[in-house]
């Protein structure tokens, strides 16, 4: 993730279904949520929250015709034109013959290319893990909030006492 | 909201909070080394050693040191080979085809299962190098411009098909199970005490920090790899089987080979999963997430593709008869009444009898006679390529040439190798990554056993969720 900056109030839920509740009561009554942090997906949590839906779905289709035609344009170009051999009595370019590798090359190409997406996506890779982070029990059993305070209007007090009424067991303001 | 049916049994048992599967599952990682573990690393690195010197002296004199001959060119080395890559099989199917069949039970065990297909893939890896005889000449098999007139690799022989799918299958096998580990990493990473682990570990989670976005995009991959996953796994074991289905060799030329060698991949995988499984919820006191529901799911699946095997051998039997072509008959008749038929009644009885025992409710819930069928299934699915590779080759076209196979001790020696390396590599895991899927077991945890408020610890929590009300459909599976 990216580096974090600015003054934050923190909501810690105890629980994936009062956190999943608490996100549209808070924005209904007007607390811009920044993120939620937990230890496992919550089904539901990004479209409470509004996030986009992910389009990453249509990298993979384009992942997948390249890795197609990349692998079938070498067989083609190597068997049928670089040095033309006749095997097995059938002509230089059977496509029928090419079917097995352009099925692993287009699963190849996909998966990689959606292992890279999906990690510059969410800003994952190596030396990342000093980047400092809101609660560290979101990978164990808590369900963090986090709320930016210069993009809300509300005093601190007033999200605080949101966060509160909708079930969050502690409220703590972090500054980066 | 969660809809399961109070009928069934919750998946994990034991009343565990979130904060108890993280507990139970990283206790292990964060532990020293126990004895026992030190022990069967210690037995592991002993039987790698002397595979090693095995296969030191089979590189170093070359292939001549096994037993094969000018009749019987392909033996243990391939029977080796695909019984690997079979049992790897698998780790896939419960990560990626039981993810697609929203099948829940998957995730206490995909972690394991998966990490089993990498290591198995990789010895069925190492007898490719080996049946080379000339390792460092393995690029030759890559689809590489060469300086000795540039001949491209035959892109029509299913060998060169192997190439591609085994290492797309191992390759994309990999990062799946990389992708699923990075969240439970970062469990470990933030729990990590020590400055090296903590360096590890979070080198490792490559800053995972669990927000709704990155967990949306998870859900998201895990599904297109779990897509991707399904039919290569299907393709690997078809391509694996073409390898003798595309050639004229009776016993070998035949189409039902594809669906019959997935079959059995599965089946043969299957029981290595429950072997594995069974001792290790033992050693690390897993009881409450693999539990005898598990084991005997598993069991069923044992019994389905051990089914289908069956029938793939009868009807395999019954063309031989029926397609009135001599050298197929003659090939299936010497199965099982030539010099090899000991080999072929060991396969019939542990592929075709012994997994219909598990009809027996008590029989398939039992952790001893489980345990005790996996092996002889495996046993069996080994047979099953020893029958098909060498009573096929043993025998050929002019009776003068016939000949039998009997293995060397670098036949031998080169087999245990690959016992060595699978062990040595799964005790590494086993000490140094979590062996459950925390992350996904906590996401099953509530929906499986919120129905039975009473039985776990949390109540308070259960009750607390009575006060708002859903605005949207949370369970969407």
């Amino acid at each position: 993730m990216a580096e974090l900056s600015g003054k934050y109030l923190v909501g810690v839920f105890d629980d994936d279904d009062t956190v999943l509740h608490a996100v549209p009561k808070l924005r209904k009554a007007g607390v811009k949520i920044k993120e939620v942090y937990s230890p496992f997906p919550i089904h539901g949590l990004d479209e409470a929250l509004g996030h986009p839906r992910t389009r990453i779905g249509i990298a993979a289709f384009m992942f997948g015709v390249t890795g197609c035609c990349a692998v079938l344009t070498l067989m083609i170009w190597t068997m049928g034109y670089d040095w033309p051999m006749i095997i097995g009595g059938k002509d230089p370019i059977s496509i029928p013959n090419y079917i097995p590798i352009t099925f692993e090359g287009t699963v190849l190409f996909t998966a990689f290319g959606m292992v890279t997406t999906f990690l510059i996506s969410n800003g994952l890779g190596p030396g990342t893990h000093f980047h400092p982070r809101f609660d560290v029990r979101a990978t164990d059993n808590k369900f963090i909030m986090a709320i930016e305070m210069s993009r809300n209007s509300m005093t601190e007090e007033e999200i605080s006492r949101a966060l509160k009424d909708s079930g969050a067991e502690e409220v703590n303001i972090k500054q980066f | 909201m969660h809809v399961t049916s109070p009928v069934r049994e919750p998946l994990i048992q034991g009343g565990k909070t979130y904060a108890d599967v993280t507990e139970d599952i990283c206790r292990h990682v964060e532990a020293a080394p126990t004895k026992e573990w030190k022990i069967a690393f210690g037995l592991s690195l002993v039987v790698l050693a002397y595979g090693s010197a095995c296969l030191a002296w089979t590189w170093w004199e070359g292939l001549g040191v096994w037993g094969l001959n000018k009749t019987v060119g392909w033996a243990w080395d391939i029977t080796n080979f695909v019984w690997w890559v079979g049992i790897g099989h698998a780790g896939t199917l419960i990560s990626a085809i039981l993810l697609l069949f929203r099948q829940k039970w998957r995730t206490s065990i995909n972690r394991a299962a998966e990490a089993m297909t990498i290591f198995a893939v990789i010895c069925a890896a190492s007898f490719i190098l080996m049946h080379m005889g000339r390792p460092w000449m393995a690029y030759w098999a890559l689809p590489l411009p060469n300086a000795f007139g540039s001949l491209w690799v035959n892109f029509n022989s299913p060998l060169v098909w192997d190439v591609f799918a085994i290492s797309t299958y191992f390759s994309v096998s990999l990062v799946f199970w990389y992708i699923g580990l990075i969240p439970d990493l970062a469990t470990i990473r933030d729990r990590a005490t020590s400055k090296v682990s903590k360096f590890m570990y979070g080198t490792f989670a490559m800053g995972w920090d669990g927000s709704a976005k990155t967990w949306a995009r998870y859900e998201y991959i895990s599904l297109i790899l779990a897509g991707l996953s399904t039919p290569l796994v299907l393709s690997v074991h078809t391509i694996v089987s073409m390898d003798f289905a595309t050639s004229v060799i009776p016993g070998w030329h035949t189409t039902i080979f594809p669906p019959y060698f997935v079959a059995g991949a599965i089946f043969s995988g299957f029981a290595m999963v429950q072997n594995l499984m069974l001792i290790t919820r033992v050693v690390y006191k897993l009881e409450d997430y693999i539990t005898l529901e598990h084991i005997e799911t598993m069991n069923k699946v044992i019994t389905l593709t051990g089914s289908v095997v069956g029938v793939a051998y009868i009807t395999e039997f019954f063309i031989a008869w029926y397609g009135g072509v001599e050298y197929e008959y003659y090939a299936f008749f010497n199965r099982m009444t030539g010099p090899y038929w000991w080999a072929y009644w060991a396969m019939m009885t542990c592929n075709v009898i012994s997994p219909q025992l598990f009809w027996s409710r008590k029989l398939r819930r039992s952790i001893t006679f489980t345990f005790f069928i996996s092996v002889v299934v495996n046993i069996g699915m080994w047979f099953e390529r020893f029958v098909i590779i060498v009573t096929s080759l043993h025998r050929d076209y002019i009776p003068s040439s016939w000949s039998m196979f009997s293995p060397t001790r670098y036949d031998i020696g080169d087999y245990i190798f690959s016992f060595g390396l699978f062990f040595t590599l799964f005790l590494l895991f086993s000490k140094y990554l979590p062996v459950v899927n925390m992350a996904e077991v906590k996401a099953v945890l509530r929906s499986t056993s919120a129905q039975l408020p009473a039985k776990i610890a949390g109540v308070a929590k259960v009750r607390q969720r009575g006060t708002a009300e859903p605005a949207y459909n949370k369970d969407q599976e």
